[in-house]
């Protein structure tokens, strides 16, 4: 990485741990060290229950690491990270507030008049193609929709840096990839760093500049890091069809499958404890 | 089964409980009437009590008496319960400490506070009122105060990740939450508010509903024990209606209360 480039996220040594109820201490990420430079779409990717949530809460400011610091545009990072926007895996959106209101929220809280909030806020409901959907409530909409609403919740805030937390996980196959597209549409027209945490590692492939490795947890620890050349504009659906991808996934995958397999076993282990 | 033949089937239910009060409290039955119009009066009767009453309107004043009362007790004891509610929720060692108190002053049987509150505030409105808000305020208390505790806390993680200060998210997280949950017990607390208020009349009272109970009971007068229940029941469903028409309005955006009916 260029040491010009304004470095959006860093993480230096970052250890996380929680304290168990039977008061042992329980580490769940150790001495990461990420950096995401600005403007940069990076992925992390890792088996199930390896921590990668809980370095992107260490990176929104939700979690405190007990060892190491977190670097927000190259300040430390107190409290929570002002200039990020979240993406959470559960649905997230406030269930009493029609679609337009939830996404005019992030606007109003910070003093903009209620009629030009709703104003830029149907423009954003229109560019995630839900411009018909203005009044209805969260229930009434698929979980796609609502994954489109959360995207412009967050997006109209204009954060410098997106978090996103498994934000597709629970779409179906064809929904994922629309909204993959969605996102690198919107990311295009205007470049933020981008952290995005997913089990999927031909979404994180197709999507980011980078794909970060995460291992088994616990004491999970970042055990890769590939740069993806592939060019841009891209389309998720065809990109997996390209030659170079599938080297790159298989050139990852060797990695990555010997940290599913212990992960599986450890889950399968504690299962049968 | 359709609308039509559900109504009809509905009133045919009272058309058949009528009918067959009528027959064996004024037609015996080998040589005995199974139904003393004495302890049971008869639905005539009853129905010309009812009549009189309206007619001469003297049944407005005391529906006006308790419906005050139902509505002063509901709106102090909700209003009470989401204060208390509120506090005990975000200040869980005041919740601790008080824990105790409050299981216990639930646990009483509120009826025995009626000589109390009888006492204390007199023979008119205020002591029913007192007597409803007792038991509208737990319900609304319970309510609100797992309402502010059950906020996901994923949509509490966005709201501040989205900006929103301590005040922000009182107003746009916990607030409508503890109110979902207040709403869902509207029809209870609304019922209890009118109990509150009729046995509040019934055991010491000037006016009211309660009152017209206890004082065609104190002569004997079964016709108009009855009227008085009917009218009372009457007056419980029109209330409820109106209950319902509120809660479809303000809980538009839940699931279970769209799909309802």
């Amino acid at each position: 990485m260029e040491m010009t480039e304004p470095t959006a996220v860093a993480l230096d040594n970052a250890t996380v741990a929680f304290r168990l109820a039977d008061g042992r201490v329980y580490t769940a990420v150790e001495q990461a060290n990420l950096s995401v430079a600005h403007g940069e779409f990076v992925a992390i990717v890792g088996p199930t229950g390896c921590g990668k949530s809980t370095l992107l809460n260490v990176a929104a400011g939700l979690l405190k690491p007990a060892a190491g610091t977190a670097r927000i545009f190259d300040k430390p990072l107190a409290g929570l990270n002002r200039d990020a926007g979240y993406l959470f895996q559960a649905d997230a959106l406030f269930p009493w507030k029609t679609a337009i209101d939830n996404i005019a929220i992030g606007l109003e809280i910070r003093g903009t008049p209620r009629a030009e909030a709703l104003e830029r806020a149907h423009k954003w409901l229109a560019s995630v193609g839900l411009g018909a959907f203005a009044n209805r409530y969260p229930h009434m909409l698929s979980g796609g929709q609502r994954k489109r609403v959360g995207l412009a919740q967050v997006l109209i805030r204009d954060p410098k840096i997106l978090l996103m937390d498994e934000p597709f996980g629970p779409l179906d196959a064809q929904t994922r990839q629309i909204m993959g597209n969605l996102l690198l549409e919107l990311w295009t027209a205007d470049r933020k760093a981008v952290l995005f945490v997913t089990h999927d590692l031909e979404e994180a492939i197709a999507l980011a500049d980078r794909v970060v490795i995460m291992s088994a947890g616990p004491s999970a620890r970042i055990i890769g890091d590939w740069r993806i050349a592939l060019p841009r504009p891209r389309d998720i659906s065809e990109i997996r069809m390209e030659k170079d991808f599938h080297a790159l996934h298989r050139e990852i995958w060797s990695v990555l499958k010997d940290e599913v397999m212990k992960g599986y076993e450890q889950s399968s282990q504690a299962g049968a404890a | 089964m359709s609308r039509l033949t559900l109504l009809s089937l509905q009133v045919l239910v009272a058309v058949v409980v009528l009918v067959l009060w009528q027959v064996f409290s004024s037609v015996p039955v080998f040589g005995k009437i199974l139904l003393p119009p004495f302890f049971f009066s008869n639905p005539v009767d009853v129905f010309s009590q009812i009549v009189t009453w309206f007619s001469t309107g003297v049944i407005w004043k005391h529906l006006a008496i308790t419906l005050w009362e139902s509505i002063l007790a509901f709106v102090i004891g909700s209003a009470g319960g989401i204060l208390v509610g509120f506090w005990f929720a975000r200040q869980p060692r005041t919740a601790a400490v008080f824990d105790p108190y409050v299981k216990m002053a639930n646990s009483l049987p509120r009826v025995v506070l009626a000589p109390i509150f009888a006492l204390w505030f007199g023979l008119g409105v205020w002591s029913k009122v007192a007597l409803g808000v007792t038991l509208v305020f737990f319900i609304v208390f319970f309510n609100v105060y797992q309402g502010v505790k059950e906020v996901s806390t994923t949509v509490l993680d966005n709201g501040r990740m989205l900006g929103m200060n301590e005040r922000q998210l009182m107003r746009h997280v916990y607030w409508p939450s503890a109110l979902s949950w207040m709403f869902s017990s509207l029809h209870t607390s609304v019922g209890f508010a009118v109990v509150g208020a009729v046995v509040g009349e019934y055991l010491g009272a000037a006016a009211g509903l309660g009152y017209l109970i206890q004082q065609a009971e104190g002569v004997f007068d079964v016709a108009g024990v009855f009227a008085g229940m009917f009218v009372l029941s009457a007056f419980v469903i029109l209330i409820d209606m109106g209950v319902t028409v509120v809660e479809k309005r303000l809980l538009v955006w839940r699931p279970t209360a769209a799909r309802r009916d």
